[in-house]
């Protein structure tokens, strides 16, 4: 782990532990409603980039914002929603964040500052700018963190809009969650030179973190939000992590573009969770009694979340065509 | 009463609701300064400075995608498109993500921003500087869709737009900048879904839009040195549309034709003439008859370009025929 703790805070590491704890169980039990048939659709899991998500959120303000991507349930936990209207919403229920509207690949929940998961490719990079120009332009502290994966980096996009946030210094964190694979095909098949360097091409500071070390990734991130508070954005963060699952639910005889050893090597050497809670245990934070409630209570919740989920009632037909238009006072 | 040119109109409509509200700011190609290469906005820098008229890169979609953000999170952005040609470079922020966002978070985020852009051939500008794509964002659920036809409606219209909690695409006739029309010093607005008739007339219904109602109005004097009482509709919104007042005339002329800049396939013109079909067609004495731009790409050459589009005498040679009971397109 990181050799500067970045919070020195008990409750804080038993948070973002905590916190990864709970995308996993959201995880696990989503792949489970796949599996079942519960579901209708697909959805991408964000199990093994747990620490991506929590140490990033971690160091926002709820007034903060985020913008997502298709694999988002990770940040739409983090920056604070709550499991029974995710579920709901994965379900496509009245209750869900969306009205059941969106599904897995739209979850907004605009009260904790997420301006929603995204199902284009690198389609939130300009609302994620845009987001940092109202803070710039209304004069407010809010920071705006733009989570997309290595795929998303060769969309055109990415660099119209780099290039307005730096000329405008807008207070925008860009973060590459490079999980090593763009769908189905390896990262280094689709990405040429070094993605730090783009970002550096545009007068940007550009980091390299370790995406499996949550305290890292939130010492790196609490400082850039500092900065771009005062004015000093934009940054692009590369953050090393992995997916444990296939590029969705569905994609499970994977060994044509990954091996079963290197999954194996990442889940037993690189686990987010299971590094921070072995930290935890070694620097006296926790006991091993103490992380097995946390995750007792996690799986609880989830479950009770799934089981409410399942019997909540689907939107009434009448709403099929509502917010089609906003609206005017 | 004054009158002004439809492009002092627009930069009055943005200037009085810049004026009237801090988080209204327009973004887009050389808008500061240079005003645009039409010099609409000519001024307006002046008196709101670069952080509210923002020049920015030739970079249609990020500009686009970043007022999609600003829009989402507190502000009014109005975003000028200096050709509505270039909206095929825009189009999945303008329709994957503005125009569904309200509707895929449940209701919960509003995209209240305005795209500015432009339509109309015969300014020999060759076919990536001509076109008349509104039918290509009407197809959008979420996006309502403006076209001003003069002036007048051009103020109305974009204030209105200015204030709407959706994305509004507003396509200005880019032939009629220096037109000029009758606006009163007064403020006022234009809400959108109320067309306008134009003219009143007894025979036949020319429903037209943007650039075509002067050339219905032009065709109208035609056909009544003929004898024959025609009446315009201007739509002024096709999203939302006023079917109402549409449907009202047809039910009292029995005739109709549909005249839109669009290409006439799969168009504006398919679209109105499909609805009055199915709601007064009991009411009809001949087909609806559909006349759009032709399906060609905008020739350079103004002796083809000029084919391309509807005339006054096309108009009135076709609506003569259905008032004579002749078959515009007989076999």
């Amino acid at each position: 782990m990181s050799p500067v703790p970045a919070k020195t805070n008990t409750e804080d590491y038993i948070r973002m532990y905590t916190q990864m704890v709970r995308i996993r169980a959201f995880e696990d039990n989503a792949n489970q409603l796949y599996l079942s048939a519960k579901m209708p659709g697909l959805t991408h899991m964000y199990s093994g980039q747990e620490a991506v998500a929590v140490g990033m959120c971690e160091a926002l303000e709820d007034s903060d914002k985020i913008t997502s991507t298709h694999r988002g349930h990770g940040h739409c936990v983090a920056k604070g929603a709550d499991f029974q209207q995710m579920f709901c919403e994965l379900l496509g229920k009245e209750e869900g964040y969306c009205r059941g509207k969106g599904g897995s690949m739209h979850i907004a929940d605009q009260s904790h500052g997420n301006l929603g998961a995204n199902a284009i490719v690198g389609g939130s990079m300009g609302i994620a700018t845009g987001a940092a120009l109202t803070a710039k332009r209304l004069g407010k502290d809010d920071v705006t963190v733009c989570f997309f994966g290595d795929g998303a980096t060769a969309q055109g996009l990415w660099y119209e809009v780099m290039n307005m946030a730096a000329l405008w210094k807008l207070p925008v964190i860009y973060a590459c969650e490079n999980n090593g694979y763009s769908e189905y095909t390896k990262t280094h098949e689709i990405a040429a030179g070094s993605l730090t360097a783009r970002a550096e091409a545009f007068g940007m500071e550009a980091f390299n973190v370790n995406g499996q070390d949550v305290l890292a990734v939130n010492a790196l991130t609490q400082k850039l939000v500092a900065r771009c508070r005062m004015g000093e954005g934009p940054f692009f963060i590369e953050l090393k992590t992995y997916r444990y699952h296939g590029h969705h639910v569905g994609d499970i005889n994977r060994e044509y573009y990954r091996s079963k050893d290197e999954e194996a090597h990442w889940k037993s050497e690189h686990d987010p969770i299971t590094n921070f809670g072995e930290w935890m245990l070694s620097e006296g934070i926790v006991n091993e009694d103490e992380l097995g409630t946390i995750s007792d209570a996690v799986m609880a919740d989830a479950e009770a979340a799934v089981a409410y989920a399942l019997d909540a009632k689907y939107p009434n037909e009448a709403e099929v065509d509502m917010h089609v238009f906003a609206p005017n006072a | 009463m004054r009158e002004i040119t439809l492009s002092k109109a627009v930069n009055e409509a943005i200037a009085e609701e810049m004026r009237r509200d801090e988080t209204v700011f327009l973004l887009g190609e050389d808008v500061a300064e240079a005003g645009t290469p039409f010099k609409i906005l000519s001024g307006l820098v002046e008196e709101f400075g670069t952080e509210r008229i923002i020049d920015t890169p030739i970079a249609e979609p990020g500009f686009m995608g970043i007022a999609v953000g600003a829009a989402m999170t507190g502000t009014r952005p109005i975003v000028d498109l200096m050709f509505g040609d270039f909206l095929f470079l825009v189009m999945d922020q303008l329709c994957n993500q503005a125009a569904k966002t309200h509707y895929m978070s449940g209701g919960k985020l509003n995209v209240p921003l305005v795209l500015r852009t432009n339509l109309g051939a015969t300014r020999r500008s060759a076919a990536q500087h001509s076109q008349s794509l509104h039918a290509l964002v009407a197809h959008i659920p979420g996006l309502k869709v403006a076209l001003p036809s003069s002036a007048y409606e051009a103020k109305g219209l974009l204030k209105s737009a200015i204030r709407d909690n959706n994305p509004v695409v507003i396509f200005e006739d880019k032939l009629m900048y220096q037109d000029k029309a009758e606006v009163p010093e007064e403020e006022y607005l234009i809400p959108f879904g109320v067309a306008n008739i134009k003219r009143p007339g007894t025979d036949i219904t020319l429903v037209a839009t943007s650039s075509m109602v002067q050339v219905a109005e032009k065709a109208a004097g035609i056909l009544n040195s003929d004898g024959i009482s025609a009446e315009i509709i201007d739509p002024r919104t096709i999203v939302p549309l006023d079917e109402e007042t549409i449907l009202n005339s047809v039910r009292k002329t029995s005739r109709a034709m549909v005249i839109d800049e669009g290409h006439q396939s799969y168009g504006v013109t398919a679209e109105i003439a499909s609805r009055i079909n199915e709601r007064a067609f009991y009411h009809l004495d001949a087909p609806v008859i559909r006349m759009g731009a032709m399906d060609v790409p905008v020739p350079f050459s103004p002796a083809l370009e000029d084919l391309t589009v509807p005339t006054p005498e096309g108009v009135a040679h076709n609506a003569r025929k259905l008032v004579r009971g002749e078959l515009v397109h007989a076999a």
